[in-house]
Order: C-alpha cells, then structure tokens, then sequence
C-alpha cells in the first residue's frame, strides 16, 4: 500500500506541475494579447486606413503600409504558390519513387527553416544590388522565397494523403497521368492545398526581416513595384523603435492588423481542414 | 459464426483460417467424381443463406453451360505468364484462357496472385515501379505487354472496378460523364442519355435519378460501388475486370452486385476475383484456382467446384487451407 500511495502522490504531484506550466505558458499569450488588443483598438481609427504615415510628431494613418503589405504579399504568393505547388505535384505524384524527390524534400526541409534574414540577404544580393535600388518587386520575390517551400511541404503531404487507389480508379478508366492529378488528385486534396496557401500567406504577413533589405520603406502610397514601397511589418519596426507617441500607437494599431488577419487565415484554414475530414 | 457471404473483406481473409474448424470437420470433402447434388447441397449449407437465395441463381445454374470450353472464342489469352514485384515472383507461367462475353472468377487464398493476374491485363502494374511482368497476354490476338502498348487505349478497352469503391470528388453525373468525355464530345443531352444508361446498367437508376447532381461520396458503399461499375461500363469497354468488388459491401448490396454482374455478361467479358467462394459459384461461368503463384486448376465452374481434379482445389474449396 505504501507503494501505492508514493505513486499516487507522485502522480498528482507531476500532474500539478503539468497544469502549472500549462498555466504559465498560456499566460505569456494572454498577455501578448490582451496588451496587444488593449494598446491596438486604443488607436483604431477610420484615418488608419484612410491616411498615410505621418512624418515625426504628426497625426497619421497606416493606408501606405497596409497598400503595400497587400500588394507585396499577393506578387509573392502568386510567384511561390503556384511554383511550389508544381514541385510538390512532381514529389508525390511523378517523382514519388524517384531519388531525386528525396533530395528536393531534404533541400526544402533546410529552406523551410532557413532564417528570414538570410532570404532577405540573398534577395538583396541578387536583386537589390543588381539592380542598384530597393523596390517592391525584391521584397515580394524574398517573401515569394519564403512561400515556396511552405507550399511544396503541403502540397506534396496532401497528394500523399489522396488514396492510392483513387488514381488507379481514375487510371483505370484510361486517363493519362496529367489528367488524374488535375481532375481527381487535386480536387480530392483541394481544401488541404488551400490550407498550404493560406499558412503560407499567414507566414509571410508578419515577416519584417526578408522586407528590411528588400522592399525597404516608403513614406508615401506607392504602387510602383519597383519603387521602395511601405509595409506593416517594416512600418510596425520602425514605429515602435522610435521616440515618437503617435508612432508608437500606429505600432501598436498595425500590430493588432497583423494579428487579427493572420488569426482569420489560420481559422479559414483551420475550418477547411476539419471541413475535409468530416467528408 | 456468421455465414461466409455476410463477412466483409478484412474479417474473410481470416475466416480463410478459422474454415478448417467449421467445415472440414462437419462436411466431409467430396471426393473426385462426387455428384453435383453433393456438392451443391454443401453450399447450401455452407454459404447460401436465404436472403441469397431469394436474389441470386441457383448454384446449379452453371451446371449446364451452353457450350463446352473448346468452342468458346478466347477474349483474352494469358501465356506463360510471370510476374514480379521487384526480386519477388508472385506469378509462376501461367496460361489459361478467359472467354468472351463468359464470367471468370479466380479464387486461392490471399496472396495467391489473383489480384495481380488481374492487374496485369489492364496493366495497372505500370504505375509502379519495380513491377514486371514477362510472357504474354493476348487481347483479341494482340499482346498488350509489348512496351509499344497505349496504356490509355488499352485501359478505354479493359475496364476495372477495385475492391473498395472509388468514386471520385465530384457529382454522381460527373463521375460516369467524366469517362465518357475523355473519349467522346457529345452535347449536354447526350451525355445524360448516356450517364442514363449507364446508371440503368448497374442497376443504380432507380436510387439515384433524382439526385444527379449530389457528390459521388454521399452514396451508401453498395451504392457507391455500383456507381463505379456503371462509370466503368459508361466508356463501353470490352472486358470488365472486377478485384474483390464485393468484399466491402454487406449482404444486400453484394446480391445487387451480383445480379448486374449476370446483366453485364451478355455485353462483356468479366473477369472476377474473389474471395467468397459462394460468389465465385454464384457468378462465374469458369472457375480459376491458383495457390502461392500458380494456376492449380481451371475448369467449367460447376466442374471445378463439384469435382475439382486437383486436391488442392478440393482442400480449399472445402475449407480445409486457405
């Protein structure tokens, strides 16, 4: 009995030490949060998204930012997307007993976690220096660089997952290869593969380092992709550095912009894929 | 113990196994040259429950075929046939005919390589890497595993209906017309007339007509399994081969399988593989035996199953290995 009740103590010891630390964690995001949402909703205002960031000291809004933010992170999309969809189509479905797919997964692997810096630094090499100035375009194709192998992960992890037998069902009825995965493979995968595409933009809309070189900053709209063009990340560092309180709270406000946009693509996300397994 | 047919696929495999037990001990193995009332009075006993009895043909239906095997036209001819799955060989030369517009059923107990003699006649194998096969398959006279074989084309011909059913992400109308419109641009109404009658053919009209336009995947298994079959028939091939279609589906849905199977006949050349060996007397107008690899047996249904020549059959369709 003795034994018995030592374990049981233990027992309910760790599991208090568990719900301590759950506490714990769950406490810094709170609050995050609630700083975030109190100091954020403090400065939201129609002329955010109606005024351009103002110089020192001046009453302003977040429209140029929240332009360009937008702007940049479609033109990457539109680039990573569709071509990390192709590779990850090649990994599960041409390639799938190739050695070349083992290499392309592993590289990728590194690219998914390589630090956004780095990307950042590269895209500057390659285009910013080339070039000779900063400009939207870098800054989409360095976020463009950070989409492309969150998509080929998903793509090819929810091709794997469309049963084996559903394309030999399609092949059976003398399809060729290129049909079965656009018509039967791609659709029995497509909320998964909208899932990729939305973590991925999730991922890109709060990088600030891969922007930092690249797409620099603007004061002023800009729609010019190879003009230096403002974004809420970069607007967000900037801001918050600085001595200046209404700078500060437009911060604040674009950090809660940020936040909210990508909770509403991770919930979109999230109800696509209980959506697909509840089929 | 639940009857053979009731059984779905997963726990059959196993019931293989649990046979000896049952059978081998209560019904004594008919000896060679047994009369089929015999026999036929054994799988009354052994399989047919009344609620198939009630649908399906009596097991002494095939016991007068129309003609004998010599007169037969061959559909398919299969010749000295090995197969490969990388080192390992799961098919060991064999050779037998499968008749035009005839049912042929192929049974032996899991891994005996009757599911892979079935994939090899429409090729399924080529998705695959490391699958070979080697000798020939002549259909109508030509051999399909020459390299220069159209797969797609060979594949438009030679039908296929899988052991889970495999509909498609999409509407039941779009399911069969999707077939269709890889071979033939017909206008709208066209294209219903023929989903129409595809439908009809697998018996799956009357339960679906109203709800053309619902997703393939709303439909019950025995319903989704007919639908497979009728998206097979829609592009009017010339063989069907069918890879366990029943082994999912319960007693009810297998009969009405079983029922279009004996419709589709009269159009096509069926090739069947299962395990149920009620079914395979049922359904099929020859029989194929085949254990670890090789063909064992092949014969005129009624023959094979009431007197079998090879002891092997006898031990299996009896029960006594699997």
């Amino acid at each position: 009995m003795a034994i018995y009740d030592a374990r049981r103590r233990r027992s309910k010891f760790f599991l208090g030490l568990c719900y301590v630390f759950v506490a714990v964690g769950l406490g810094w995001l709170a609050l995050i949060l609630g700083t975030l949402l109190i100091e954020g909703f403090r400065g939201l205002s129609p002329a955010v998204f109606t005024e351009m960031t103002p110089p020192p000291g001046a009453e302003g809004g977040l429209l140029n930012a929240i332009a360009g933010s937008l702007i940049m992170t479609a033109i990457g999309v539109i680039v990573g997307a569709p071509l990390g969809m192709l590779a990850g189509t090649y990994m599960a479905e041409y390639g799938r007993y190739s050695k070349l797919t083992v290499v392309v997964r592993f590289i990728n692997d590194i690219l998914l976690s390589a630090p956004s810096i780095v990307v950042g630094l590269f895209v500057y090499e390659v285009m910013v220096v080339s070039m000779g100035h900063f400009s939207a375009l870098a800054g989409a194709m360095a976020l463009a660089v950070i989409v492309l192998p969150v998509v080929v992960r998903t793509t090819e992890d929810m091709l794997l997952l469309v049963p084996h037998t559903l394309r030999e069902a399609a092949s059976a009825l003398g399809m060729s290869r290129s049909i079965v995965i656009a018509k039967v493979a791609y659709r029995a995968a497509r909320a998964g593969l909208i899932t990729g595409v939305l973590l991925a933009i999730a991922r890109i809309s709060g990088e600030t380092a891969p922007l930092l070189f690249t797409a620099l900053n603007n004061q002023f709209f800009s729609a010019d992709v190879f003009k230096p063009m403002a974004s809420l990340p970069v607007v967000i560092f900037q801001f918050a550095l600085s001595p200046y309180k209404e700078w500060q709270q437009l911060a604040w406000t674009g950090a809660l912009l940020i936040t909210l946009a990508v909770l509403a693509l991770s919930i979109t996300a999230r109800a696509l894929q209980t959506q697909r397994n509840a089929k | 113990m639940t009857y053979l047919g009731e059984l779905p696929e997963w726990e059959e495999a196993s019931n293989a196994e649990k046979m000896p037990q049952r059978d081998g001990a209560a019904v004594p193995a008919p000896e060679a040259g047994d009369g089929p009332a015999a026999n036929g009075g054994e799988f009354a006993g052994a399989g047919e429950a009344p609620k198939f009895g009630a649908v399906s043909k009596p097991p002494s239906a095939p016991l007068v075929p129309s003609k004998t095997q010599a007169e037969l036209e061959h559909k398919v001819t299969i010749r000295n046939l090995n197969f490969y799955y990388g080192e390992s060989q799961a098919l060991k030369n064999v050779s037998l005919p499968i008749y035009a517009k005839q049912v042929t059923a192929f049974i032996g107990p899991s891994g005996c390589g009757k599911s892979t003699l079935l994939r090899i006649l429409n090729r399924m194998y080529d998705l695959y890497p490391n699958q070979r096969a080697e000798g020939e398959v002549l259909l109508d006279g030509v051999n399909i595993l020459r390299r220069e074989q159209d797969l797609n084309l060979l594949r438009a011909r030679v039908g296929m209906v899988f052991q889970k059913p495999t509909p498609f992400p999409m509407t039941i109308h779009d399911n069969i017309a999707f077939g269709i419109k890889l071979y033939h641009k017909l206008p709208k109404s066209e294209l219903r007339d023929r989903v129409e009658s595809a439908l009809k053919q697998a018996a799956l009209w009357e339960e679906v007509k109203d709800k053309l336009h619902a997703s393939g995947l709303s439909l019950s298994g025995g319903q989704q399994q007919r639908l497979c079959i009728a998206r097979t028939v829609a592009i009017e091939p010339e063989v069907i081969l069918l890879d366990e279609p029943c082994s999912a589906l319960d007693p009810i849905s297998t009969a009405k399988i079983e029922e279009t199977i004996d419709e589709l006949k009269q159009e096509y050349t069926i090739a069947i593989v299962t395990h149920n060996m009620q079914q395979a007397a049922r359904v099929s107008d020859h029989t194929a035996f085949m254990y670890l690899g090789e063909l064992i047996e092949f014969g005129d249904t009624a023959h094979l199953f009431t007197a079998p020549a090879k002891t092997q059959t006898q031990n299996y369709i009896t029960g006594r290995f699997g």
